[in-house]
């Protein structure tokens, strides 16, 4: 399965957007409404290469955050005047973009959290503790970042739960024929990686929350890599919970979503308790507010949720299928070029760029990734090293760590040839 | 051509001094940055109070390795009082080179190792300098 095969939540760009050409969306253009890619790093044009931690903002991010405390700074859900309306109707109207944006059928469904490690301990705190108990078992994968691993070891040892790993290929892909062996243990719940952040596999998401359906599990996916990059539709993957990050999509830090169906949410006790989370309090008890609220408490990033509007809507400007197929096409250009150019090179992850989204992680025989990413640094080009929170993933490896190239709507093929210049230089100073 | 990478430092990368492990060790500590994947093994053969031997073995940066192979040059032959008040800014100043704060942890690597690695001696008490089949590991 690839995910773009998928139905997603394009809008044609306009026939006049310079962005769009030949419906492919053209980076040397896109990367003009990035204002910090026009800016240097040591003397040297900025090469960002790092978007997989967090990706860049559009100037109609930045100023969607300007737009809030300039013009209608007030809180939401409370005050009866003007900006305190404006704020709510911002607040509220992003949430609904962002909402369509994954194909969510309500947007009540969509949980505005900080990011998607708090949307993941979110669900283990209250879904996991009132519904995992003692020897029930949980799926997770060797490929999962530390925010898909470390809140559900949390919850097992509380409750004396059992996890169980899919082990990847040498390759990066889950071992599918584990999986369903692993669902004989009929586990209620199965919780991965929509793409993973180090290797950049595409996980069958559809296929995998099927046989866990069938098999009496919910599914949680962490989709962080995915929400940027491809279309996503959590009707159609069929997903029982879905979350992401908002400032690895071009929105800003402090913004993301946890979106779960309506009947889950509802019976899930809170997570937070506080103000705007409840309908009634008495000094001894309280009910609780309606849904999102009901996971809401306290005043929410509402910032950072109307920036992430803005960039939901920028995506949608730009069509996820497109991005999809820019990214594809980079990453295919990237392992080829990178592979040609730079002798002994060892490239980690899937060889088909159909399965794999915009991550390239490597390793040169010469220098530690560390070294690697200092010297890069030097010629202005930004990469990741160490593990990229997956320990486990690096263990299963045998690598103690990489370095990491990654790509966004802004990525072009000078920055992969910046890249590889870069990587040769290295080369020359540790063999000299 | 860089700061951080000067020819001195690459070198003791490449050919790093005192590498290898110690026969007789009286004390074997090992030390990690598990967030870089940075390793090292220290060993020291101390007779009378004085670090006769030393050696490490281990993998990472240049940064790490080239700055475990300074220190074990600079250690070996010292009194165990003068390895005691060898600082981490001595260390930083025998490097020679300008390191930023992301980089700190690999260049101390071998540094935090030598403090690890006189406290177990210290713990083992002042017989183990004698006796190196009662090493502390």
């Amino acid at each position: 399965m690839t995910m773009t095969s998928e139905s997603g939540t394009d809008a044609p760009g306009s026939a006049a957007d310079p962005r769009i050409r030949d419906g492919r969306l053209v980076a040397e253009v896109i990367r003009a409404d990035f204002p910090i890619l026009g800016t240097t790093a040591h003397g040297l044009p900025l090469v960002y290469l790092d978007s997989a931690a967090t990706s860049q903002k559009p100037l109609a991010v930045i100023e969607a955050l300007d737009g809030y405390y300039r013009g209608y700074n007030a809180n939401v859900h409370r005050g009866i005047y003007d900006i305190s309306e404006r704020a709510t109707s911002a607040y509220e109207g992003a949430r609904a973009r962002i909402a369509a944006f994954i194909n969510a059928p309500e947007s009540c469904e969509l949980i505005n959290v900080r990011n998607a490690t708090e949307a993941i301990n979110l669900v283990a705190w209250s879904w996991g503790r009132a519904n995992i108990g003692e020897g029930d078992v949980i799926v997770l994968t060797e490929l999962e970042h530390h925010a898909n691993l470390v809140p559900w070891q949390l919850l097992a040892a509380e409750k004396g739960a059992r996890l169980e790993f899919i082990p990847i290929t040498d390759e990066g892909y889950l071992r599918q024929e584990v999986y369903a062996e692993l669902l004989k243990l009929k586990p209620k719940l199965v919780a991965f990686t929509h793409v993973s952040n180090t290797l950049g596999t595409i996980n069958p998401v559809a296929e995998m929350t099927a046989q866990a359906h069938a098999a009496g599990a919910l599914v949680l996916v962490d989709g962080a890599q995915a929400v940027p990059h491809l279309p996503v539709n959590v009707q159609a993957l069929g997903v029982d919970f879905y979350v992401f990050s908002g400032h690895k999509m071009l929105g800003p830090t402090g913004s993301g979503g946890l979106w779960a169906r309506r009947e889950l949410l509802e019976a899930m006790p809170p997570f937070m308790a506080g103000g705007d989370m409840i309908r009634t309090v008495t000094l001894r008890a309280s009910t609780w507010n309606e849904l999102p609220w009901k996971f809401e408490a306290g005043t929410p990033d509402i910032s950072a949720t109307i920036g992430l509007g803005a960039a939901v809507d920028y995506l949608t400007g730009l069509g996820m299928a497109r991005v999809r197929a820019h990214e594809q096409e980079l990453v295919a250009y990237a392992l080829e070029t990178i592979e040609e150019k730079v002798p002994g090179i060892s490239l980690y992850g899937p060889r088909d760029a159909a399965r794999r989204g915009g991550v390239v992680p490597f390793n040169l025989p010469e220098a530690h990734p560390h070294d690697v990413a200092q010297l890069l640094d030097r010629v202005g080009v930004c990469v990741r090293a160490g593990h990229h929170c997956t320990m486990p993933l690096h263990e299963r490896l045998n690598l103690p760590a990489t370095a990491r190239a990654s790509f966004s709507v802004y990525s072009t093929r000078q920055d992969v040839d910046a890249l590889v210049d870069g990587l040769r230089d290295v080369q020359r100073i540790f063999r000299s | 051509m860089d700061d951080l990478y000067r020819d001195y430092i690459l070198e003791h990368y490449r050919r790093p001094h005192n590498f290898g492990p110690l026969e007789d060790a009286s004390v074997t500590r090992e030390g990690a940055n598990p967030l870089c994947g940075d390793r090292i093994t220290l060993q020291l053969g101390v007779v009378d109070g004085v670090v006769q031997t030393v050696g490490f073995t281990g993998r990472g940066c240049a940064i790490s390795q080239a700055s475990a192979s300074l220190l074990t040059d600079e250690i070996k032959g010292k009194p165990l009082a003068d390895v005691q008040s060898f600082g981490a800014d001595d260390l930083l100043e025998l490097l020679g080179i300008q390191i930023s704060p992301a980089r700190l942890k690999c260049a101390m690597l071998s540094h935090d190792t030598l403090r690890g690695a006189l406290a177990l001696l210290a713990e083992s008490g002042p017989e183990a300098d004698k006796d190196p089949a009662g090493a502390a590991t």
